[in-house]
Order: structure tokens, then C-alpha cells, then sequence
């Protein structure tokens, strides 16, 4: 493209993603990617028209306890069975700034592995008291929390014998929709992380290590919930940008 | 006074993971079957007060075996009708420009109701839609150009980079038609196949 220098109001663009960090279409070893991939490659657009724009949310989108999975879907002065856990981190860009007010959701199976879902039928019970969802905002740092109980593992039809580990479906905006990302979050010590092949569609160990959240005994409130911590990284612009700031400082 | 600090790239992006079957829990919980939020986010693109043209996009998500991917979810990302995006500049009371779809659980069919984006240059008039879904390792990026806007999507700098007709082909909706007073487009999306959509590493 020649119109690159004056596309729309110079905003710079993201870093290319990186490829070799994050899963091909096609990972046969887990089965549904078989018919669900593109086999072309990816058409490469350096800059888009909608680049530096993306979805706004603020508080007013938001219930004040859509954070709290652990009693937002409870009956009043219940809460949903399982380990009491909080996950919690920042969001950050490539360039390791943070992302400030920008929506995160969750989702995840209850304490048995079961989804509150028309679709799944799994026999572990349901829990009356827990939706499975959450969301809220990062802070002016980039923070995130929810409450919520850890997740149990769950089969899934991939083989004879598979089981997913326990995990946190995650969704993050960020600033633009070119940073749009879905994952899902793993606890450190899962023996089923390195049998997983949904978590094997990541081609690099410290990738996959990234999405693996750690113990945080700092967070940890004593005698309540065990704190553990999930930073997340979006797309960073490449260009420089301007702060204002007084002279000097 | 303005000071320049350079970016450098210290970190790596969080790597992807599917959505999964069990997307709408999180991200449309009424689709999953439960009403859990006061407000459910993305069920109106455009609000009540955009002004231009009122159109619907209707359409199916087809895997490479010829089926429906009935558990897809799509967001769109649009300007409004004088061709603003939400952030850039003033937009109506009420236009967010985003939206997300579910799609119907039975026939695979989705639909999106909202207003013609207009153009921003250089680029011809088109929603940019985002695809999830289990079997789906990273959302897929894709837009859906208008097949009246024939001297635009001639000039687009997207299109045109695409050299074969038939690639840009997968990027058009039908004809539109009207439909309840919606004009109402057609545009499948083929994850796998000889129609292939073509989809974008933006
Ligand atoms: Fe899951």
C-alpha cells in the first residue's frame, strides 16, 4: 500500500503479532481445528481503518458485583461450593504499559467441571449458586480481580481419555480491536497442563508457561481465599508517543 | 511541554486459546440459557438514534465438512453512518459500533441488525467482524463489503491488495434485499474449503 503516511489520523500501529508465540489454525491434535481451520494464510494488513479504535465500556455497562463469581449468581447469604479463589493481575501492552479501564470477562466450569450450559452434559451437578461468569474493568494500573472457586478438571471428547485442566476462560479488549484476545488462564502444578492438547496448540513452553497463574501467598487473605496472580499482555504500538509533562521532570 | 518516550517491546503477547464450546457462558450468558447481568453487553450496535440506512446481515458459519459452527460467536466493529468510529469523534447518543452475536443454536443462522457503516477513507464501506468459536485457536479477523458500493470496493486498498476476484468474492454480502424494513444482506463465511473466506492478520 503507498497511502500508508497519511492513513487516517496517524495513529501508529501495532507490533505484528508474533507468530511463533501463539497457535496455528490447524492443529490437528485437537480434532475440531481439522474443519475449523483456514488453510490459506492469513491476508497481512499493516494498517487498517479502524486502527487505535475499539469497543468503550465504562462502570455504567457493569453490576457492581459482576466481579464476584463466588456470590453473583447466589442465592442471598450463599455462595457457590468450591475452594474460595482469587485471581487477579494486570493487563499490560507489549511495550509494558498498562491497559487501564478495559473490560475483562471470565467464564469457567464449577468445583465438579460442570458449565451452567444448554449444551453440557458432563454428570457432575450443577451448582445452584454459581453462573460460571464474570467481568469488570481494569483500574487506572491496569488491575484486575475476581472472586470466584477454583474450576474442576472436565472430559472432553478430543480422545478416549481426555481431560481439559482446570482453567478461567478469559476475554480482554484492550485500547483497539486489533488487541482483541480470548485464553484461558491454568494453575501452576496441574498435572493435566502437559497433557492437554488444546494447551499443546501453543507452539513455544514459555507461552504456555505465561498462561499459567501462580500461587500468590502475598494476595492471599488469611483463613478466607487463596490468591492467585495471571498477568496478561496485549498488542503494544510500535511509534512513540507524546505524554504530557512538565519540562524537566 | 510534550516529551517523546520511545516503546519498546519488553513482552510478549499472551498467547490465544479457543473460546470453546461454552463461549456464550461468559460473553452471552442469556444465549447459554441463564440471565445473570442487569445489562448483557453487545445486543445493540447502533442504538436508537443512528441515523442512515437500518440493515441486517444474516448469514451461517460453515466448517470445511460442510456444516454449520453453530456455537460460533461473532463480534462487529463499526463506524457510524458518516463513517466515525466510537472514540474518533462525535457519534450519535447511544451508537456503540460493536456488537456481539450468538447464533441460532438449531440452524446455525446469525444475525446482526444495525446501521450501514459509512466509508472511511481509503477504505469502501464494511463491518469488521471477529470469529470465535471451539475448534477455533485464535479469533479470526474478517470483514463484509457492501456489493452496491461497486466504484468504492473497486478503489478499496484491502480488496485490491486481494488479486483474485474470487478471494475478493468471499468478502462481499449479496444483494440486499428488503426485509421488515431492514434492507437485509446475505454473507456466509466458509472457515475451510474451495470458499474459503479470506481472513486478516491485522
Ligand atoms: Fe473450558
Amino acid at each position: 500500500m503507498t497511502s500508508e503516511a497519511t492513513f487516517l489520523d496517524g495513529q501508529p500501529s501495532l507490533y505484528p503479532r508474533d507468530w511463533s508465540r501463539q497457535p496455528a489454525a490447524h492443529t490437528p491434535d485437537y480434532k475440531t481445528t481439522r474443519a475449523r481451520s483456514p488453510r490459506r494464510p492469513l491476508v497481512r494488513l499493516d494498517q487498517v481503518s479502524h486502527e487505535g479504535s475499539g469497543p468503550l465500556f465504562n462502570h455504567e455497562d457493569l453490576g457492581d458485583h459482576d466481579w464476584d463469581l463466588l456470590t453473583n449468581f447466589a442465592a442471598p447469604g450463599t455462595t457457590a461450593i468450591g475452594p474460595r479463589l482469587i485471581v487477579h493481575g494486570r493487563v499490560l501492552d507489549e511495550n509494558a504499559r498498562p491497559v487501564p479501564n478495559t473490560l475483562v470477562e471470565c467464564w469457567q466450569a464449577n468445583a465438579g467441571g460442570r458449565y451452567r450450559h444448554k449444551v453440557d452434559t458432563y454428570l457432575a451437578a450443577i451448582d445452584p449458586n454459581f453462573g460460571g461468569c464474570g467481568r469488570t474493568l481494569t483500574d487506572e494500573h491496569g488491575q484486575y480481580r475476581f472472586r470466584t472457586i477454583m474450576p474442576g478438571a472436565y472430559p472432553w471428547p478430543n480422545g478416549p481419555n481426555t481431560w481439559r485442566p482446570a482453567h478461567i476462560h478469559f476475554s480482554i479488549f484492550g485500547h483497539s480491536f486489533s488487541q482483541r484476545l480470548i485464553t484461558q488462564c491454568y494453575f501452576e502444578g496441574d498435572p493435566f497442563i502437559p497433557l492437554c492438547a488444546i494447551v499443546k496448540t501453543i507452539p513455544s513452553p514459555e507461552a504456555i508457561d505465561a498462561l499459567t497463574a501462580r500461587l500468590d501467598m502475598e494476595t492471599t487473605i488469611p483463613h478466607d481465599t487463596v490468591a492467585y496472580k495471571f498477568d496478561i499482555v496485549l498488542r503494544g504500538r510500535r511509534a512513540s508517543f507524546f505524554e504530557n509533562r512538565p519540562e524537566g521532570t | 511541554m510534550s516529551q517523546m518516550r520511545p516503546n519498546t517491546k519488553v513482552l510478549h503477547e499472551t498467547a490465544s486459546q479457543t473460546a470453546g464450546p461454552y463461549v456464550h457462558i461468559g460473553l452471552a450468558p442469556r444465549a447459554a440459557g441463564f440471565d445473570i447481568y442487569e445489562k448483557e453487553s453487545g445486543h445493540d450496535i447502533a442504538g436508537p438514534y443512528a441515523e442512515g440506512q437500518r440493515i441486517r446481515v444474516e448469514g451461517i458459519v460453515w466448517d470445511g465438512d460442510g456444516n454449520p459452527v453453530k456455537d460460533v460467536l461473532l463480534e462487529v466493529w463499526q463506524p457510524n453512518a458518516a463513517g466515525v468510529f466510537v472514540g474518533k469523534g462525535d457519534v450519535e447518543e447511544g451508537f456503540r459500533g460493536w456488537g456481539r452475536i450468538a447464533c441460532d443454536f438449531e440452524t446455525g443462522l446469525y444475525r446482526v441488525d444495525t446501521v450501514k457503516p459509512g466509508a472511511v477513507a481509503p477504505e469502501a464501506p464494511h463491518l469488521n467482524l471477529w470469529i470465535v468459536a471451539r475448534g477455533i485457536n485464535i479469533g479470526l479477523n474478517t470483514r463484509m463489503y457492501f456489493p452496491e458500493e461497486a466504484a468504492a470496493n473497486a478503489a478499496d486498498p484491502v480488496l485490491t491488495k486481494l488479486d483474485d476476484a474470487a478471494l475478493r468474492e468471499t468478502l462481499i454480502a449479496d444483494t440486499g434485499t428488503d426485509v421488515e424494513g431492514y434492507l437485509t444482506y446475505r454473507f456466509d463465511i466458509a472457515l475451510q474449503g474451495a470458499r474459503e473466506t479470506v481472513f486478516f492478520d491485522i
